[in-house]
């Protein structure tokens, strides 16, 4: 058996185009890694500044005086105030979604799909028609329905519910941001629920199990991991949110935006940078200031999404083994 | 015999009272779950019917093309900030999609090593990044540097909101093409390029359309990036280097204002951004829905664009 000589493969244009070809796809590639690169490095040198007046001292401090002659900054009311509303969405819009996914998940095509459908156009109204029908239609049901009575209840024992309602305050902008996050977290949770594999929930009904059995002996405990990392991606848009938020806070500065109770306002980074930034002065340290609360708020977003995302995908890849076994 | 009767109707009994009240927890589970699904329509329907019933009485002829009056007079309108979030879309476009699609191609063409995987994740990461961290960095490497607000530092930052969506979308939409067709390609002798882009992307194109057209509709609605590069103005477009204007940035104004006429110009505005931005996500979901072909809600929407025309 003779062997059949291939001619040495061609040279020239075909190699240079596909090589052009290949770096610039890589280049494109490469591109998210040196954005993330010049990002970090920027921020850090510009908000050079304020590290090297404060120290550590500007994550503790809780004074925001933007005074000339008197400046004095501190970035932990904001901190605290973006914890307390992005913890409080958690808590309201987490159970919503998880029931919305187990709806869909479990519901028949013809009526899953469109309900499914409705709920993600939510994740398609803009930030900003949210803050404006937040300050003008749901803020005056809101006072009148849920905050005037609770604080009536409570108010006087619970310092939770004491201070005026006033709809500008800690729980409005917690709500509406909760209406914002329900969209990612019930379609990741959904995903999610559907990688359970089919025969586990066979063999729960063939247990006897209803649905709700089914679930809780089923899906709950395959599903665990997936569930927590689509709360925790829920999280990071509660976190990174500005504008609803900054419509609704009420806008507090300094130790007075340190949330004592849920009817007072308060301030998250987002919305103070989206406050102040066009005000502030590149000359004082107003500006490196500001950087710094975005160089804070980009870093507890890093560690919040890159958590989220090994939890979501660690419980994909077990799926994919599922199918495959 | 007797005993076991006994027993028997004792075990039925205890059987009965357990099925029942399992199937009332579970009765009351799946109504919960229900309300759940109607708790977050609520908002859905409450927000359109309030932006289209607040916003109709502000749309006029003179609102959607002319330039906003004095502050509180209610006169005037929202033209330049329709113009500008066109302009503002557009640039970001061209600026974003090329990037995002070289950026899919590359992960789904040369993705199985460890640049990729890494440049994966930080995509994903990248995507949840705070929109208003990426206007500061926008802010930084443009605006401080020219020393004045700028349409470019606006376009730059919403194209880093983009391009991660879209080489995300592209990627997954390349990954469908059955590796036979490349097969094919080179069995023919063909360059990788021209493989990727006459056969791979002609197969996979509807799916990239629908990630572009996603990106666009979000970034559309983008208001914090826009704050600290384009600033916001009252003037029609004149060059890339004064502030301009944008439609969520106009909401955001006309809401802080005291003024009931303010708010009325607000709704308005949310009306139209909300069509534009609704527009699109629906169109392309349309599009989508009748490629499939089913669903209740692909054959509403078709009745409604054969209506139309």
């Amino acid at each position: 058996m003779g062997k059949v000589k291939l001619p040495p493969p061609k040279t020239g244009s075909r190699l240079i185009s596909d090589k052009i070809f290949k770096i610039g796809a890589t280049a494109a590639g490469v591109y998210v890694l040196v954005m993330i690169v010049f990002l970090a490095f920027q921020l850090v040198s510009e908000s050079y500044p304020i590290w090297e007046e404060n120290g550590l001292s500007f994550i503790t401090k809780t004074e925001w005086n933007a005074v000339e002659g008197r400046e004095d900054f501190g970035v932990l009311p904001y901190i605290f105030g973006t914890l307390v509303t992005s913890a409080l969405a958690m808590a309201i819009g987490v159970p919503l979604s998880i029931g919305i996914a187990m709806f869909i998940s479990d519901a028949p095509a013809k009526i899953g799909g469109p309900l499914g459908f409705l709920v993600e156009l939510l994740a398609a109204v803009p930030s900003v028609i949210y803050g404006l029908w937040g300050l003008f239609v749901f803020r005056v049901y809101f006072v009148d329905w849920i905050e005037k009575p609770l604080h009536n209840a409570f108010g006087d024992n619970i310092w939770l519910f004491s201070g005026t309602p006033f709809g500008l305050d800690i729980l409005t902008a917690s709500v509406i941001l909760a209406i914002m996050i329900i969209p990612t977290v019930s379609a990741v949770s959904r995903e999610v629920m559907r990688a359970v594999p089919q025969q586990q929930k066979e063999a729960a009904y063939m247990l006897g199990a209803t649905k709700w059995e089914m679930f809780k002996l089923a899906v709950f405990p395959y599903s665990k991991t997936g569930l927590i990392g689509a709360s925790i991606l829920g999280l990071g848009r509660a976190v990174g949110e500005t504008m609803a938020v900054t419509m609704l806070i009420g806008n507090a500065t300094g130790i007075s935006a340190i949330p004592s109770s849920l009817f007072k306002p308060s301030q998250t980074m987002s919305s103070i940078i989206a406050n102040e930034f066009v005000e502030a002065s590149p000359a004082s340290l107003h500006l490196p200031a500001l950087i710094g609360v975005a160089l804070v708020l980009l870093l507890i977003a890093i560690a919040i999404n890159v958590v989220a995302h090994i939890l979501v995908t660690r419980m994909l890849k077990v799926k994919e083994g599922a199918i495959n076994n | 015999m007797s005993t076991t009767q006994e027993r028997r109707q004792e075990y039925r009994a205890l059987f009965k009272q357990n099925v029942s009240k399992r199937l009332v927890v579970d009765k009351a589970v799946r109504i919960i779950v229900f309300a759940c699904v109607i708790v977050a329509i609520i908002p859905l329907g409450s927000i359109l019917v309030e932006v289209f019933k607040n916003g109709a009485a502000a749309i006029s002829y003179e609102f959607l093309t002319e330039v906003p009056g004095s502050i509180g007079s209610g006169e005037g309108g929202i033209g330049p900030a329709i113009q500008g979030t066109l302009i503002i879309i557009g640039l970001s476009s061209l600026i974003g999609v090329p990037i995002g699609v070289m950026s899919g191609i590359y992960l789904s063409e040369y993705g199985d090593n460890k640049l990729a995987k890494s440049i994966r994740f930080f995509n994903d990461v990248f995507m949840e990044f705070p929109s208003i961290v990426l206007g500061i960095f926008a802010f930084l490497m443009i605006v401080l540097i020219l020393g004045h607000f700028s349409v470019w530092a606006g376009a730059f930052a919403l194209s880093l909101i983009m391009f991660p969506i879209v080489a995300r979308t592209t990627e997954e939409s390349l990954k469908m093409v059955p590796v036979t067709y490349r097969e094919a390609g080179t069995a023919l002798g063909l360059k990788k390029w021209v493989i990727t882009f006459r056969i791979v992307i002609s197969a996979a194109k509807s799916g990239m359309i629908t990630g572009i057209l996603l990106s666009v509709s979000r970034i559309g609605g983008e208001t914090a990036p826009l704050i600290m590069t384009i600033l916001g103005s009252s003037q029609f477009f004149s060059s890339m280097d004064v502030p301009m204007d944008a439609l969520p940035l106009r909401i955001w104004r006309l809401s802080l204002l005291p003024y009931d006429s303010a708010q009325l110009q607000g709704w308005g505005s949310a009306m139209v951004l909300i069509i534009i931005i609704l527009g699109i996500n629906l169109g392309v979901r349309y599009y989508f829905a009748s490629k499939k072909g089913n669903g209740i809600l692909g054959q509403f929407i078709k009745k409604g664009a054969s209506n139309k025309k």
